[in-house]
């Protein structure tokens, strides 16, 4: 739980020209344990943009969750009860979203999500102050789905943990993708063993797998995959291909196709600048997390440059607006302020001595979300 | 430094109802719900302690009923806040937003739990006691990552912390009252307890089974309703608990956790009566001061527990009255 | 389903359960001669797994690396047992849980400064890379059958080991009296070291095998902690012989359940609600196995009668 805090000495104006009020932003992020790779490169992308800024009047206060939704919850009264924040964001996991961001939203706080997206806050339980940068949680799967469709595969084997990210991420899969099934798998979260899976996938007849397992477990299917001999094609979601796990998965990986709405190579003046810069600063290839984080800074920083978010409704409007460069290209909130944007196909490549992807084509083009109808703002 | 140990429990006491008023006075809320997590951690160590301390029974699943109080809560309040029914067969409700109604629900269910896993378990002792009771943990925690009706993994998210007749509890300070005045009366009741007839033979089963049952007595009886009583206890916190965050979810029935409550009671003293709420206030404090100074507070946190075992048996209390306290 | 998905499955259990042995049989011995309950026993499965994942990716050698894991996780364990668990060996178990699950943290922790928070790579060596065809065409991955292998190979070394040489004399009679082999003029404390860096290496070793299928991460050490405890209470505590059957009944409870539980609720459920509710339930399945197992037996299946 380090406190990071920003800040320099010069006195600032806001681009309206009014004298700036300081702005206090709680990011709560996972920076210890197994998850810290995806919280640390949110944060660095995130304090990336502020600093690039030149703002001096943001202070971000940034704290460790542990991944531990308790914890995540005693983090969040202490930004608003005791820091008192005006906007908050940094989560990573979905799970300790649902625990933090309900609450947070209802107690006046503007929340930004740079990663997580369950489905409750884009349906029935979004709310006006709640933000997603990121994506709903269903978007890569169903990205998946339709490029299964495109790539003309017709009977795949899906799978993905027991849990209600993994059930979203079979559903998701199933929404887009047109063909047969030739088996649906639900294995145990954080199984680090996929033997008796790689054989029924080779039992099954199937053309082509899709399979949602996140960190670690991706790495374990991904080794055990290649060494099987099974060569059915493999498409997944950007989560098991990052750039921060990609190096642990080796040539396993080479070849795989994933779906992701960002890449290193997405060509727009922002994102090269992102790209060097990230790598600049932290001397790493900057991942899916940091572009998140990035964008997120950003979007926060446009609405900044129009109001204050003690003006609620004005900073609301700014942020509704999204009237900011994205790594991604163009980027725009639908109606449940959840992005609505194109989602592209990656293969895993090498470069060198290091593992990265590469766009292939679009899989979904200016794509909403399926809970977007529910939502009554 | 020999202190006595009634003088320290009273200081503690007063000195965990001064912080919060403290606070209160300088706006400070934080610190408020700070202590109130310390509170209700304290509650739990202090009913795994009926077992651990005086029995000598060490569950290393406490944090099952811990959990299942979570879940009882959970439950009855998504069901309150949905508008939805809960249809268990032979009974339906819609639920409940009242935290005593809560409180009940979570004992009973935990007793009941309680009662069936000790009547599984109880046979055996030693490391096989320790291993079985983490199993039993372990089925509801892949149980409850699995259910999806309730969240699953994700959990469940009580938007407004439940009620209490005549107070606002989501004013920190009169959510701590309420905690303040459970953990109190629970100790009471501990205090009655370990010197009853029963927690005499209790404590005498620890030491010596067969001569409680020379003397007529069943040990297997006295540990069940030790058992039972104990996860009761846990199972009141857990609800408290999960009021605390607005939220309950599967990692309330994590080893980790049952491992945390075992922690707290060390670290203050085994088997004494402010043992758990000491070891739980610093604990809290440590996790709070340490994890503000670096992110790799745990190396600190586990130097400080080694330390505590190899050279302060008996804990803080332990080193406080000079008196190591009872031997498991 | 086929029987030759069936055989793959089996030789699938195998393979998870002598894992699952090369844990345990470090972690029964150490309960059984010393009487000491050590949850740091993951922590040195994840040593071994990061030093080879070091020595691998620095020379290139696999061979290397498992070398590697061996010295690392047979050293770690000599030092902690010589500065914090020779001082437990008279403690309760409850002392030894907490001063074990401290040294968890720290290892855990000391790892995440040294290494970084992404996982490591290791990579199984190309000579054993891919699969092999078994008689009745079943393909099957090469690595994961000379895992077995060396798990057999492990669990008949260790049997040589306590029944026919000087050491394992010592240490069955350590077992039934540990008084008594000071007495003797035995050193105990050199024993006790020398038993605990066994150990210790055993665990490195399933570590650096496992991590070049699975990934090399903090943490890595605890589920297979919790599994390997599972093992040794079904088997009996101490009894090297009950972690072998444990380990091979957990493996195989656990492969089997996950494959055909789920195809046994299809019987009479909608696939995808037997799909869920079939690996809901065969996660919690050898937690059951054991709950069954003590309830049954009190003191494991091979576990001394009191």
């Amino acid at each position: 739980m380090k406190n990071l805090i920003l800040a320099t000495a010069t006195a600032a104006l806001c681009a309206t020209g009014v004298l700036a009020e300081d702005v206090k932003v709680g990011m709560i992020t996972t920076l210890s344990g197994g998850g810290a790779g995806l919280g640390i490169d949110v944060r660095d992308g995130f304090m990336l943009a502020i600093a690039q800024s030149g703002r001096d009047d943001i202070e971000v206060v940034i704290e460790d969750d542990q991944r531990k939704p308790d914890i995540a919850v005693q983090l969040s009264d202490k930004m608003i009860q005791s820091e008192r924040v005006d906007v908050m964001t940094g989560i990573i996991w979905s799970n300790l979203a649902m625990a933090v961001v309900p609450a947070a939203v209802n107690q006046d706080v503007f929340y930004l999500s740079p990663n997580a997206g369950p489905s409750p806050l884009a349906g029935q339980g979004c709310h006006q102050n709640y933000f997603n940068v990121a994506w709903q949680n269903d978007n890569l799967h169903e990205a998946a789905g339709s490029y299964a469709n495109g790539a003309g595969y017709a009977n795949s084997f899906i799978l993905a943990p027991n849990y209600p990210a993994g059930q979203d991420a079979l559903t998701g899969y199933k929404r887009m993708y047109d063909g047969e099934l030739a088996g649906e798998v639900f294995t145990q979260l954080g199984q680090t063993d996929y033997a008796a899976e790689i054989a029924q996938i080779r039992a099954s007849g199937a053309d082509s797998v899709f399979f949602f397992l996140p960190g670690g477990m991706g790495i374990s299917f991904l080794k055990q995959y290649a060494d099987s001999g099974v060569d059915i094609p493999v498409v997944g979601p950007a989560f098991s291909f990052d750039q921060g796990i990609l190096q642990a998965v080796g040539d396993a990986a080479l070849g795989v196709v994933n779906t992701s709405q960002w890449n290193k190579d997405i060509d727009n003046p922002t994102n090269a600048a992102f790209v060097d810069s990230f790598q600049a600063e932290y001397d790493r290839l900057p991942s899916l997390y940091a572009s998140q984080g990035f964008d997120t800074a950003n979007l926060l920083l446009s609405a900044l440059s129009v109001a204050h978010p003690n003006d609620a409704d004005a900073f609301r409007d700014a942020l509704r607006a999204a009237d900011f460069d994205s790594t991604r290209g163009d980027f725009a909130f639908g109606p449940n302020h959840h992005p609505v944007q194109t989602i592209y196909a990656r293969e895993v490549i090498q470069e060198g001595d290091v593992f990265t992807n590469k766009i292939i084509g679009v899989a979904l083009e200016n794509h909403s979300d399926a809970y977007a109808a529910m939502c009554k703002m | 430094m020999k202190l006595n140990e009634r003088a320290i429990n009273t200081v503690v006491l007063l000195g965990l109802l001064a912080l919060p008023l403290y606070a209160l006075v300088v706006d400070e809320p934080f610190t408020i719900t700070l202590v109130t997590r310390a509170v209700i951690l304290a509650l739990a160590a202090v009913g795994l302690n009926i077992v651990l301390g005086i029995g000598g029974l060490v569950s290393f699943g406490h944090a099952l009923f811990f959990g299942i109080g979570g879940y009882a809560m959970g439950i009855l309040a998504y069901h309150a806040q949905t508008y939805t029914t809960l249809n268990l067969g032979f009974f339906s409700t819609g639920g409940t937003k009242l935290m005593p109604v809560i409180w009940l629900v979570a004992m009973t269910v935990s007793a009941i739990v309680a009662y069936v896993i000790g009547k599984l378990t109880l046979r055996t002792s030693g490391v096989y006691f320790i291993m079985i009771t983490l199993a039993f943990a372990q089925m509801f925690y892949y149980f409850t990552i699995s259910w999806a009706q309730y969240g699953g993994e994700d959990g469940l998210s009580i938007y407004i912390r439940n009620d209490f007749p005549g107070l606002n509890t989501l004013v920190p300070i009169q959510f701590f009252a309420i905690c303040f005045v459970i953990l109190c009366s629970v100790l009471f009741l501990y205090a009655r307890l370990q010197a009853s007839p029963f927690g005499l033979a209790l404590n005498a089963t620890r030491q010596s089974a067969t001569r409680v049952e020379a003397v007529g007595l069943d040990p297997m009886k006295l540990k069940l309703l030790a058992f039972v009583i104990s996860g009761a206890v846990t199972g009141l916190a857990g609800a408290l608990f999960a009021d605390l965050n607005r939220f309950v979810s599967p990692t309330m029935f994590s080893w980790q956790l049952s491992g945390e409550l075992i922690v707290l009671i060390i670290i203050g003293g085994v088997g004494r009566l402010m043992g758990p709420v000491i070891g739980a206030c610093v604990f809290v404090a440590l996790e709070h001061f340490l994890g503000g100074l670096t992110s790799f507070w745990h190396i600190y946190l586990g130097v400080i527990l080694l330390c505590i075992v190899l050279f302060a048996r008996g804990g803080i209390l332990g080193l406080l009255t000079g008196k190591e306290g009872a031997h498991v | 389903m086929s029987s030759i998905l069936i055989i793959e499955q089996i030789l699938n259990g195998l393979q998870f359960g002598v894992m699952l042995f090369l844990m345990a049989a470090g972690l029964t011995l150490i309960f059984g001669v010393m009487g000491l309950i050590n949850l740091a026993h993951g922590s040195l499965y994840m040593v071994g797994a990061f030093a080879a994942a070091a020595v691998a990716g620095l020379t290139g050698s696999f061979l290397l690396g498992l070398i590697a894991a061996l010295i690392a996780a047979a050293f770690a364990g000599a030092i902690i047992e010589m500065v914090v668990i020779r001082r437990l060996y008279k403690a309760a178990h409850l002392d030894q849980v907490l001063a074990t699950f401290a040294l968890i943290l720290i290892f855990s922790e000391g790892t995440r400064w040294v290494f970084g928070s992404f996982p490591l790579f290791l990579d199984i060596p190309d000579a054993l890379s891919g699969p092999v065809t078994l008689p009745g065409g079943i393909q099957y991955p090469l690595y994961r059958l000379t895992l077995i292998a060396i798990g057999l190979l492990v669990a008949l070394g260790l049997w040589a080991l306590i029944e026919r040489t000087r050491i394992g004399i010592q240490i069955r009679a350590g077992e039934n009296d540990r008084e008594m082999i000071g007495a003797l003029g035995v050193d105990i404390s050199k024993l006790y070291t020398l038993i605990f860096a066994l150990g210790a290496a055993l665990a490195g070793l399933a570590g650096a095998l496992v991590g070049a299928i699975q990934s090399v991460q903090v943490g890595m050490g605890e589920p297979v902690l919790i599994l390997a405890f599972v093992v040794i209470v079904i088997g009996g505590i101490g009894s090297i012989r009950g972690a072998f059957v444990g380990a091979l009944l957990v493996g195989l409870t656990d492969t089997l359940g996950g494959v055909f539980l789920p195809e046994l609720f299809k019987l009479f459920m909608e696939a995808g609600a037997a799909q869920k509710s079939g690996s809901a339930l065969a996660s919690m399945s050898i937690y059951m196995l054991m709950g069954l197992v003590l309830i049954w037996r009190p003191t494991g299946l091979f576990g001394a009668r009191t």
